[in-house]
C-alpha cells in the first residue's frame, strides 16, 4: 500500500521540478540511446554475416592451389586440374557434389558496350553448392556441358553493367572473347563476400570455359560438398590421399594444394564482429554510467531541498525505509523514464542509420532489455547515496532546516 | 477516567557540544493523565524543546524510562518510535509544516499513508478531520493559498485524524496574530473537551492559560507544577 504512494510521491516530485528532471534524464536518455544504436550496428553486421554463412549451403570444402614462395616472391602455381575433379568425383566416397572452376579475366561485347569481367567454367552443381539462386531464365545443364555450348549464366550486376536490363538479356548473344554466347540465365544478387563481388561474374559450362574460352585445364578452385554424416576432416585425409597420388608427391614433401573450410573466414569475420559489438556497447555504457552520475549530483541536491519535507514526513510516523525508498525510487524512475526515451531515440537512430547510411542495423530485443535493465540498476546504485543520506537524517535536525 | 498516558521516571537527557557535556533535561519525572491539558513553559534553554522532542518520540533519552499510554517508548527501536509516532502522538508545530506541494486534503491524509490504510479510508478519515476544523470548503487549497490561521487549522486536523493519544502543540500560535492565535486556541479548548489529551508547549502566559494545568522548567527541573 504504502510502496504505491512512494511511487506517486516520486512522479509528483519529477513532475513538480520537470524541467530539471528532463536536464536530468538526458544523460540517461543519451546513454540508452547510444547503446541500443551501437548493438543495432553491431547486431546488424554479425546478422549479414549470418546469413553469409547459410547462403554458403551446409559443408562444403575448397580446394585450391597452394602458393609457394620462392625468393620471396608469391608464384601462382596452378597445380589442380580437370583431370583432379574427375578423379575425386570417380573416388571419393564422402564427396557428394564437386564443383571445378576455371577462372579468367576475358573481354565481354553487348551491342556497343565493351567490359571486362572473370569468366568462370563450372558445372551445373555450381548454384546449389555455392548457394546461388536464379532469378531469371534457367542454369546451365549437363549436357551443356557435354556438347561445349556457347551458353552463359551472369552474375546480376552484369546487366546493370552492360547499361541494359535482365529481360532482354536472356536469350540475347553476348560476345566472350570474340565468340558468341547465349545468356540462359541470371543469378540473384548475392553481395560481396570478403574482397570478392561474385555478381560481377559471368559462369559459362566447365568444358566449354576448358576448350573455347581459357583453353586450359588448370582449376583455380574445387568445392566440394561432403556427405552430411562424415566429418569434414575426414574427407579432408581422403582428398589429401586422392591428389597426392595424382599429383605424385612423394611422401614427406608438402602438399601443392590447401584445403580450406569454406566457413572458417565467416567464423573470423564473426568473432571480430563480436568483439567490435561489445566494444561499441562499452564505449556507450560509459556515457550511461556518466549519466548515473548526473541523476546522484541532482538527487543530492533534492534531499537538501526537501530535507523540512523529511523531517515532516518522520514527524508524521514515516520509518527511514520509507524515506530510504521514496528517494530510490524516484532516482530509478528518473532513470527508467529516460530508459524509455532512450530506447525509442535509439530506435529511430538504427532506422535513421538503416535509411541514410545504409548499414544493416538490427535492434535485437535483448538489447533493449539490457538497456533498460542497466539503466534502472544505474538509477538504484547511484540513488543509494542521496536516498541512504535522507533515510538518515535526524528528525529534530531537519524540521527545524530552514 | 484517570489513567496515566504519560509518566516518565528519571528521564536525562545530555548533548556534547564540543567538549562540553549540556545537560538539557535532568532526573525528570512527570506524569500525565489521559484527558488532561497541560502547558510546559519555560524560556529558550530551560529544556522545554528537550522534553518535546523526548516526548514526541523524536528523540531518546540519555537514561531514564518513559512510558507511553502504558509502553515503554524509551527503549524502541527506530522503526518502532515511527508506529508511536504516527499512532500515538499528534504533532502541531509553531511553523505549521505542511507539504507546500499538497493541498488540505493531501496534507491532512499523509500520516494516514505510513499506517497503511486504503486510499478511499484515507480521503474519508481526512474529510472529517478537516470539517472538524471548520475547513470544508478549504480542502483543495494548497497552503500558499490559505492564511495562517488556516494552515494552522488543516495542521490541527492532520495531529487529529490518526486519532492519537495525545496531541503535541509546540508554541502553535507562535506565528499568528492575536486574533488567530484565539480562534486556533479556542479549537485547542473544544478539542479538550470532547476527550483529546493535548501537550502545549509555549512560552506565553496567556495561552498557557489555555491549559488546565501549567508546568514551570528551568534548567531542565520542574519548578513549578500547578493546576490553573
Amino acid at each position: 500500500m504504502v510502496i504505491f504512494e512512494i511511487i506517486r510521491v516520486a512522479f509528483q516530485s519529477i513532475i513538480a521540478n520537470l524541467f530539471r528532471s528532463m536536464l536530468t534524464m538526458l544523460g540517461i536518455i543519451i546513454g540508452v540511446a547510444a547503446v541500443i544504436t551501437m548493438v543495432a550496428v553491431g547486431s546488424g553486421a554479425q546478422r549479414a554475416i549470418n546469413d553469409q554463412i547459410e547462403s554458403l549451403g551446409a559443408n562444403i570444402l575448397n580446394i585450391s592451389s597452394s602458393r609457394s614462395y620462392r625468393g620471396g616472391i608469391s608464384r601462382n602455381q596452378m597445380t589442380l586440374t580437370v583431370n583432379d575433379a574427375q578423379m575425386l568425383k570417380d573416388e571419393s566416397k564422402y564427396i557428394m557434389a564437386l564443383v571445378p572452376e576455371i577462372d579468367g579475366r576475358e573481354q565481354i561485347k553487348y551491342k556497343n558496350k565493351n567490359i571486362n569481367v572473370t569468366v568462370v567454367g563450372t558445372t551445373a552443381d555450381f548454384a546449389p553448392v555455392k548457394g546461388f539462386k536464379i532469378e531469371y531464365g534457367n542454369m546451365f545443364s549437363l549436357s551443356d556441358d557435354d556438347a561445349k555450348r556457347r551458353v552463359a549464366v551472369l552474375g546480376a550486376d552484369i546487366p546493370g553493367e552492360l547499361e541494359t536490363n535482365p529481360h532482354e538479356l536472356i536469350g540475347s548473344i553476348i560476345t566472350i572473347k570474340n565468340q558468341p554466347f547465349q545468356v540462359l540465365g541470371i543469378f540473384e544478387k548475392k553481395g560481396s563476400v570478403g574482397y570478392r563481388n561474385p555478381d560481377d561474374d559471368i559462369w559459362v559450362p566447365l568444358q566449354t570455359a576448358q576448350y573455347r574460352v581459357q583453353g586450359t585445364d588448370r582449376l583455380e578452385t574445387i568445392s566440394a560438398q561432403v556427405s552430411e554424416s562424415v566429418s569434414l576432416e575426414k574427407a579432408i585425409v581422403e582428398i589429401e590421399r586422392i591428389l597426392r597420388r595424382e599429383h605424385k608427391l612423394l611422401p614427406g614433401k608438402d602438399n601443392d594444394f590447401t584445403i580450406t573450410d569454406s566457413r572458417i573466414f565467416l567464423n573470423t569475420a564473426q568473432e571480430a564482429t563480436k568483439i567490435f559489438t561489445f566494444l561499441l556497447a562499452s564505449i556507450a555504457s560509459v556515457s550511461l554510467i556518466v549519466g548515473g552520475i548526473g541523476i546522484m549530483n541532482i538527487m543530492l541536491v533534492s534531499v537538501t531541498e526537501r530535507t523540512k519535507e523529511i523531517g515532516i514526513r518522520i514527524a508524521l510516523g514515516a520509518t527511514r525505509t520509507n524515506i530510504l525508498f521514496q528517494f530510490l525510487v524516484e532516482s530509478m524512475a528518473l532513470c527508467i523514464l529516460g530508459g524509455l526515451v532512450g530506447i525509442g531515440l535509439g530506435y529511430g537512430a538504427s532506422a535513421m542509420l538503416n535509411e541514410i547510411a545504409g548499414w544493416k542495423t538490427f535492434v535485437s530485443p535483448s538489447s533493449i532489455i539490457i538497456a533498460f535493465a542497466f539503466s534502472g540498476i544505474v538509477g538504484l546504485v547511484f540513488g543509494l547515496l542521496p536516498a541512504r543520506r535522507a533515510a538518515m537524517l535526524d528528525p529534530i535536525d531537519a524540521l527545524r532546516y530552514e | 477516567m484517570s489513567e496515566e498516558i504519560i509518566i516518565t521516571s528519571d528521564l536525562q537527557r545530555t548533548y556534547k557540544m564540543g567538549g562540553e557535556i549540556i545537560h538539557a533535561l535532568k532526573n525528570f519525572n512527570i506524569s500525565i493523565k489521559r484527558e488532561e491539558y497541560v502547558a510546559i513553559m519555560g524560556t529558550s534553554g530551560s529544556g522545554k524543546s528537550t522534553l518535546m522532542n523526548l516526548i514526541g518520540c523524536l528523540d531518546s533519552p540519555t537514561k531514564g524510562n518513559y512510558w507511553l499510554n502504558g509502553k515503554l517508548v524509551s527503549e524502541l527501536s527506530n522503526r518502532q518510535l515511527a508506529s508511536i509516532r504516527n499512532e500515538e502522538i499528534g504533532f502541531i508545530f509553531q511553523t505549521f509544516n505542511l507539504l507546500p506541494r499538497m493541498d488540505a486534503l493531501h496534507n491532512v491524509e499523509l500520516p494516514l499513508i505510513y499506517r497503511g490504510l486504503g486510499r478511499k479510508q484515507r480521503l474519508e478519515k481526512a474529510k472529517e478531520a478537516l470539517v472538524q476544523v471548520g475547513l470544508q470548503d478549504r480542502m483543495n487549497h494548497r497552503p500558499n493559498e490559505m492564511s495562517g490561521g488556516q494552515r494552522q487549522r488543516v495542521a490541527v486536523a492532520r495531529a487529529l485524524v490518526t486519532k492519537p493519544s495525545i496531541i503535541l502543540a509546540d508554541e502553535p500560535t507562535g506565528n499568528l496574530d492575536s486574533k488567530t492565535s484565539d480562534e486556533i486556541m479556542s479549537l485547542l479548548d473544544t478539542l479538550n473537551k470532547e476527550g483529546h489529551t493535548i501537550i502545549l508547549v509555549t512560552h506565553e502566559a496567556d495561552i498557557a492559560a489555555h491549559a488546565k494545568r501549567s508546568i514551570h522548567l528551568v534548567d531542565g527541573l520542574i519548578q513549578s507544577d500547578s493546576l490553573n
